[in-house]
């Protein structure tokens, strides 16, 4: 098949998908879920006020109109406003997404350098004890949950020994910095465990092919091989994970942006959970959904451009 | 006459080396995996203190008052106690029971929509196909973290609530693993012959492929229990969690007002609690993997 074809098909497969997700959206916020102007006006509505606020947010439209419009807001990224600051959604996410950013991209690429070369370093000495402990250890970092991570990170290197600011943000370049270093540094301890065995079994699941053996027959040294072939090979799996994984740097880290007082996406989607404000949740839902379905197309397609066996299928 | 004993011969050592099957391979090397054994021992500890702490023989009183306020760990308290007084021991402990019956419940629900849309999906093909493929690709497209706060809303809060949430958002996974099995099974001879013997398809699928995929679910089953148990934090801090009982994500979310305090016993001993589960059923997974997995066999 050709590329373009395949790209084309790939693309066409989103809408779809795309429906899908706002289907599930509507459903949840719009169908099923206990009825927001309860929540708002509390115990003691009458049921005209209630009619009356059902209205002004458009809830006693019909679902169909409803669901178009969260199908359109995919699209146009107008998302109204949030029903209890009564902002622009769009405005609050452009405020947002560059302190989410100063967080979430420095963190991440870190974290992927490490990674790799810890996962490199341990797939060369693999089946050695060295290879064991750095297993144990990453298992060992997974087991543990974020929010302990978060509060023990907090209050001792923050609060205790006054190594980093304990919370708040300052805009302009420099100035984030040392907002953002604790943060940055408990995403990358979060993100080792995982990454690290991820790219241990991707790199081993290449060790073990013929084309290894024949390298070894020919003579080449082991760090060659290492770095040469496998890592080539080693790299659509890798690929993959890695830009699966740039949604989610958009959308921000939720916990750690609340507990350091990031004025980021992340502190704006915890504070629409806490106060019911569906509208910023339903939002950030599309707004997400819509970034992975965009990275996973090019994902698909950088895939076939990486890998020309994926295209005969 | 010869020939007789020679077949006799030959017949009397195959009888004694009978072929093992998967789960008897699968089984001994378990048994010869230290970290294996010592992970099951660790699960079957924390799922024993769970049912004593159901069935009310340890840690029935965890709502009792037994000293002071934010008392340190001592003697008389060994993890101290929490705001009201209460021995965090005992919250700990009955914080197993949730633990565990998040984790059980949750890997449940997640293997039974799993398993039956991923199963149906591989063996009928089709149309059928078509439509589980674009379920489970348009649930995966929604960050996990905000469909299990959409479903949590709805649900309301409570025990029941979290499991139906987090089975809810814990079937993807598993549902593409099955299908892609599925599909690599259905036309295999055995299945032919079962065909052959006049079986139908929910015969087919059920009886004869599902037994030859099943080491995938029990994979998948022991990651998605710890999955749950680590989830239940996140719930817990958003105000979705369990109520009225102790839970380990409770009380690492009650130290975020502690710990300015300088009472790290709460969010240490619920911390360090989970952590021990959560590493065994980790490494129970790997163990799992390399015994039940063939495609691995010989791989270190």
């Amino acid at each position: 098949m050709n590329i373009y074809v395949y790209a084309f098909r790939r693309i066409l497969y989103v809408i779809p998908v795309l429906l899908g997700v706002c289907l599930i959206i509507f459903v949840l916020f719009n169908l099923v879920s206990p009825d927001p102007t309860l929540m708002m006006l509390g115990k003691h509505a009458n049921l005209k006020q209630m009619q009356e606020l059902r209205h002004e947010l458009g809830l006693d439209r019909s679902y169909f109109i409803q669901y178009l419009d969260i199908v359109k807001s995919a699209f146009t990224f107008d998302f109204g406003r949030s029903w209890s600051t009564k902002q622009e959604i769009i405005e609050m996410i452009k405020n947002g997404a560059g302190p989410s950013l100063t967080v979430t991209v420095p963190a991440f690429l870190v974290a992927l350098i490490i990674s790799l070369i810890v996962a490199l370093f341990v797939a060369f000495y693999r089946g050695s004890w060295f290879d064991r402990i750095a297993v144990l250890i990453c298992v060992a970092l997974m087991s543990i949950p974020s929010l302990a991570y978060i509060l023990f990170a907090q209050k001792i290197l923050a609060y205790d020994l006054g190594l980093f600011e304990i919370s708040g943000y300052e805009q302009g370049f420099p100035n984030f910095i040392p907002y953002v270093a604790l943060p940055c540094i408990i995403w990358i301890v979060l993100s080792i465990g995982p990454d690290v065995r991820f790219y241990r079994t991707v790199i081993l699941d290449e060790v073990y092919m013929d084309y290894v053996r024949t390298a070894r027959a020919k003579g080449l040294s082991e760090t060659v091989i290492l770095f040469k072939h496998v890592l080539k090979n080693a790299m659509i799996p890798i690929i993959t994970w890695v830009v699966i994984a740039i949604p989610f740097l958009i959308l921000g880290a939720l916990l750690l942006e609340s507990f350091f007082g990031i004025p980021g996406l992340g502190g704006i989607t915890l504070n629409a959970i806490n106060s019911a404000d569906f509208p910023v949740v339903r939002a950030m839902t599309v707004l997400s959904a819509v970034a992975y379905i965009v990275f996973s197309v090019i994902t698909d397609v950088l895939y076939t451009l990486v890998d020309p066996r994926v295209r005969l299928k | 006459m010869e020939q007789v004993e020679t077949m006799q011969a030959v017949a009397i050592p195959v009888e004694k080396h009978k072929s093992k099957s998967l789960w008897q391979h699968a089984f001994e090397s378990l048994m010869r995996d230290r970290y294996a054994v010592v992970s099951m021992s660790v699960i079957a500890i924390y799922a024993f203190i769970a049912l004593l702490t159901a069935f009310g023989f340890i840690a029935a009183d965890w709502a009792k008052e037994v000293g002071p306020s934010y008392a340190a760990p001592s003697w008389d308290y060994i993890f101290g106690t929490d705001i009201f007084g209460r021995s965090v021991l005992a919250k700990t402990l009955k914080g197993a029971e949730v633990a565990i019956s998040v984790g059980l419940v949750t890997a449940i629900i997640a293997v039974i929509i799993g398993v039956f849309l991923g199963a149906i999906a591989g063996y009928f093909g089709g149309k059928i196909d078509e439509c589980i493929v674009w379920f489970y690709t348009t649930f995966s497209s929604i960050p996990y973290i905000m469909l299990l706060v959409a479903i949590s809303f709805i649900l309301g809060k409570g025990l029941i609530a979290v499991y139906l949430a987090l089975g809810f958002t814990s079937w993807e996974n598993l549902c593409r693993i099955i299908r892609a099995e599925v599909m690599r099974h259905k036309d295999r001879e055995y299945v032919q012959a079962a065909k052959a013997l006049g079986g139908g398809d929910m015969r087919r699928l059920f009886k004869h492929i599902i037994p030859n995929v099943l080491h995938l679910v029990i994979i998948n089953f022991s990651l998605t229990f710890q999955t749950a148990i680590k989830s239940e934090v996140i719930l817990s801090y958003l105000g979705l969690g369990v109520q009225g009982r102790p839970s380990w994500g409770t009380m690492i979310d009650d130290a975020k007002l502690e710990l300015a305090r300088g009472v790290w016993w709460q969010l240490a001993a619920a911390t360090a609690a989970m952590f021990v589960v959560v590493l065994a059923f980790n490494i129970l997974g790997d163990a799992l993997r390399d015994a039940l997995d063939p495609k691995l066999k010989g791989k270190s």
